[in-house]
């Protein structure tokens, strides 16, 4: 295997057509080969596409999975969310440290392991897990760490692991309990097939007739987006699958692409006769490249049944593909516009809106960006009607919700309910009697306290992504509120000053708070300073990423008022953290005036 | 009046616009001044420093990137507009290191002028010390990346402008840098002291060396009036 850099990237370049679009693409590429994309690759691959290098930084800097610097030959990522925790994984962490001799973050002195924490990794309903060279492990426990250490050395010279050697090297399925939309019996285009038999227009018609919405959260009217971007002019128009789920408790789109693939395609391709659109992209998270060739095969095996390519299911002028892009480990890529910049090979910043993405989305075209479950939605309501999908759920949102569960409950995984079921019933349902509070939609949703456990599960109630983290009486409110805002400071993509600094302000006021040092004022001012976050920053992440703080001290206000200070004031810096560094140099402990 | 022009309203004062105008660009022209910080006149709205935010027909949005429209209702004096851009301001102060009393830009400093101007004494956040290294390798320009506010004005400026492409960002989050085209520092780049790029820098992160202290401290930009000023002059009916 060659090492020579330049000639290596030259044809990385050339696979992709010298395509300034799919930089991404030729990035995670020398990643994959050299482990890192140092100075050399990003001069080459700057050559390569007539850019500065400069620009190439700007992008690869942004993904967490891109190295400018060699780090250790395996990568040991755990996935770092409340849930991890609650189920141990800072007893596997110091399991690791201990065996590595390294601390979290760390690199070991003969480059084998690199050992850090990451965001949510999808995988809610099994955690701890962790992300070692692209494979997920899950439900482990400190015992397993000897063994996936011998297996990682035996098979290193490099290479990733093999799949099958490593222990806990499975992701168990998480469809607990289907509802109407994931009963079968269907086939692999059940709703394509009821689609070309109609116009374009009437597809869309019997979307916006089934009244169906976006199932990541935001609820759009999906007829109502389909049609605007049917409408808008463009050379090209596109069809983009979210599957970037990152919000942290949410893990039903890596259920519905690991066991329902056809269902996901088909939906597309219903989009993309919809719309008269010839290309559709999905948008796959880093985390779940363990997909990959999964849907790769799947995709292939609907291109031999003429399912995908020119002529879909025999239909003269409707050719429809997809293309799989692989993210690279960053939370604002779900944001829609966020997605597209990274779907064009740049960073994963949102952009301003106007215009939007049924306009000028995907390439400046006009671009209809759907979440997973919204498509399977979209082939089931084809082949069984509108009728039949409002038949569920409740009069503003009709059909079945996918509710990713997990945390303190008997039986976490996937649940398919109808729209307007209670709190109560879905914790019923999940065997969590003792719900002390649910986060309800992940961190930028909303923490629902036992008082409002009656209230629904529906756009004009509890609106949601499907993200349910179930905590008991036992967990600590505050310490989960802090961990979500620290999810956002990791988060951030850095482009608007509200959140960009203010996640991290946030951050420090709630570790003070936690702590138990802040005062009444202290609180005052942090509760301003989230209201600000929320007002003024650019995008949904900013916007939202102050709703741990802000729905804690709506809903749990005494938890606050027990950990306040007593004091007027209490620094932020303490006088024994202030002098740490003049201690460390002293080697000894100022001495009290009183002494 | 022709056929492109049509009226908004600026808190209840109505205002003329031309086709194609941001609303930030009919402000300007109209002599009302909407706080800003990232936007420069000549060069692409950012939007991304959300000190200009108004609330915009019942929305936050900025106003730099928000095409004007017949009818539109801004919000763009409120007090809780002018607390939360006070608070962008100190957030700027904090992220970097920005010690207005020795700092070479000190009074011909956006940052520091709007502090004034909004009302801000010292800051009530923690100061963040991010001990960014200074780039001196430039014969006639040195970079002090604790001053930088990451506005972008200077990316712009050398993409667009300058047809250099010298700066970019890294990273991301709050660990943002402004980064340089080039291994060795801007000394290494094509840049030049009278490149746009070295002259739209808002704070004192771009300072042409032996040119720092020409105009002395109580002569500058906005030791005389607060920053805006010129803008407001231009409002009909106002004394200049």
């Amino acid at each position: 295997m060659t090492r020579d850099v330049p000639s290596v990237v030259e044809g990385f370049v050339k696979d992709v057509a010298a395509d300034r679009s799919r930089l991404l693409d030729i990035v995670e590429a020398v990643q994959h080969r050299f482990g890192h994309v140092d100075d050399e690759a990003v001069q080459a691959i700057a050559t390569g596409l007539g850019l500065h290098r400069v620009e190439v930084e700007d992008m690869l800097s942004f993904y967490a999975f891109f190295d400018r610097a060699p780090r250790g030959r395996s990568r040991i990522r755990l996935s770092k969310t409340p849930i991890s925790f609650m189920k141990g994984a800072h007893a596997v962490a110091h399991a690791f440290e201990a065996a590595l001799g390294i601390a979290m973050g760390g690199t070991t002195a003969d480059g084998a392991f690199t050992l850090q924490w990451t965001s949510d990794i999808g995988m809610a309903d099994q955690e701890p897990s962790a992300l070692i060279n692209g494979v997920i492990l899950t439900g482990l426990t400190p015992e397993d760490v000897p063994d996936i250490l011998a297996t990682l050395t035996k098979s290193s010279a490099g290479g990733p692991a093999p799949h099958a050697l490593l222990p806990k090297a499975t992701v168990r399925p998480g469809l607990v309990q289907p509802g109407a939309i994931l009963t079968g019996p269907f086939a692999a285009a059940d709703g394509t097939r009821a689609a070309i038999a109609l116009s374009p227009d009437r597809v869309i018609e019997e979307i916006t007739a089934s009244k169906l919405r976006g199932r990541g959260g935001a609820g759009f009217p999906t007829g109502m987006k389909w049609r605007f971007t049917r409408k808008a002019v463009g050379h090209d128009h596109y069809v983009v699958c979210n599957a970037d789920e990152g919000e942290p408790g949410t893990f039903k789109d890596r259920v519905l692409l690991s066991e329902f693939p056809d269902l996901v395609f088909d939906g597309m391709t219903v989009a993309g006769y919809a719309l008269g659109a010839r290309h559709g992209l999905v948008y796959l998270r880093g985390e779940y490249a363990y997909l990959w060739d999964h849907l790769q095969h799947v995709l292939k095996t609907r291109r031999a049944q003429g399912l995908l390519g020119d002529r879909v299911c025999g239909r003269d002028g409707f050719d429809f593909d997809i293309r799989i892009q692989l993210g690279a480990g960053a939370y604002i890529c779900g944001e829609e516009s966020a997605l597209l910049e990274s779907l064009e090979g740049k960073r994963g910043a949102p952009r301003d809106r106007p215009p939007f993405p049924t306009e000028r989305g995907y390439l400046q075209q006009p671009t209809a960006i759907d979440n997973v479950e919204t498509f399977a939605c979209a082939a089931r309501i084809m082949a069984k009607g509108a009728a039949w999908f409002t038949g569920y759920g409740t009069t503003e949102s009709s059909g079945t919700k996918l509710m990713s569960v997990s945390g303190d409950c008997a039986r976490p995984g996937v649940y398919e309910v109808p729209f307007g079921i209670t709190v109560n019933a879905l914790l019923d349902l999940v065997g969590a009697a003792d719900a002390a509070f649910v986060q309800m939609s992940g961190p930028s949703g909303q923490a629902v306290a036992p008082k409002d456990f009656g209230r629904r599960i529906a756009y004009e109630d509890l609106s949601t992504g499907g993200s349910t983290m179930i905590f008991g009486p036992q967990r600590d409110v505050l310490a989960v509120a802090l961990q979500f805002t620290d999810f956002f400071v990791d988060e951030s993509c850095g482009y608007c000053t509200p959140c960009r600094v203010g996640t991290t302000l946030l951050k420090q006021g709630m570790e003070k708070i936690v702590a138990g040092r802040a005062t009444l004022g202290d609180i005052a001012a942090i509760e301003a300073l989230a209201q600000t976050v929320a007002r003024m920053s650019r995008c949904g992440l900013g916007q939202t990423a102050p709703n741990p703080i802000l729905t804690t001290l709506q809903n749990f206000p005494e938890l606050y008022e027990a950990r306040l200070s007593p004091a007027a004031f209490e620094p932020l810096v303490t006088l024994h953290d202030a002098l740490r560094e003049a201690v460390e140099v002293q080697g000894r402990e100022p001495v009290s005036e009183e002494a | 009046m022709g056929a492109d022009h049509f009226h908004f309203t600026v808190d209840g004062t109505e205002v003329e616009a031309t086709e194609g105008q941001s609303v930030i660009e009919a402000c300007d022209t109209a002599g009302i001044y909407i706080p800003r910080l990232c936007y420069h006149p000549d060069l692409e709205p950012d939007g991304s420093c959300r000190v200009c935010t108004c609330k915009i027909d019942g929305r936050n949005s900025a106003a730099c990137v928000t095409p004007a429209a017949h009818g539109m209702v801004v919000e763009n004096a409120t007090p809780q507009l002018t607390d939360d851009r006070r608070t962008l301001i100190e957030m700027l102060f904090v992220e970097g290191d920005h010690p207005c009393p020795y700092c070479v830009a000190s009074g011909d400093c956006e940052l520091q002028a709007l502090g004034y101007r909004l009302g801000m004494t010292a800051p009530t956040q923690p100061y963040q010390r991010p001990g960014r290294k200074i780039d001196a390798t430039h014969p006639d320009i040195y970079l002090d990346h604790d001053r930088c506010i990451l506005c972008s004005r200077c990316i712009r400026a050398s993409r667009m402008e300058d047809g250099k492409t010298v700066f970019g960002f890294e990273g991301r989050g709050i660990a943002m840098r402004l980064n340089i085209d080039a291994e060795g520092g801007l000394g290494e780049t094509q840049m030049a002291a009278i490149d746009k790029a070295a002259s739209v820098c808002p704070v004192a992160c771009i300072v042409i060396k032996r040119e720092s202290y020409r105009i002395p401290n109580g002569s500058r930009r906005f030791d005389s009036a607060p920053i805006g000023s010129d803008i407001e002059a231009r409002r009909k009916g106002r004394p200049a």
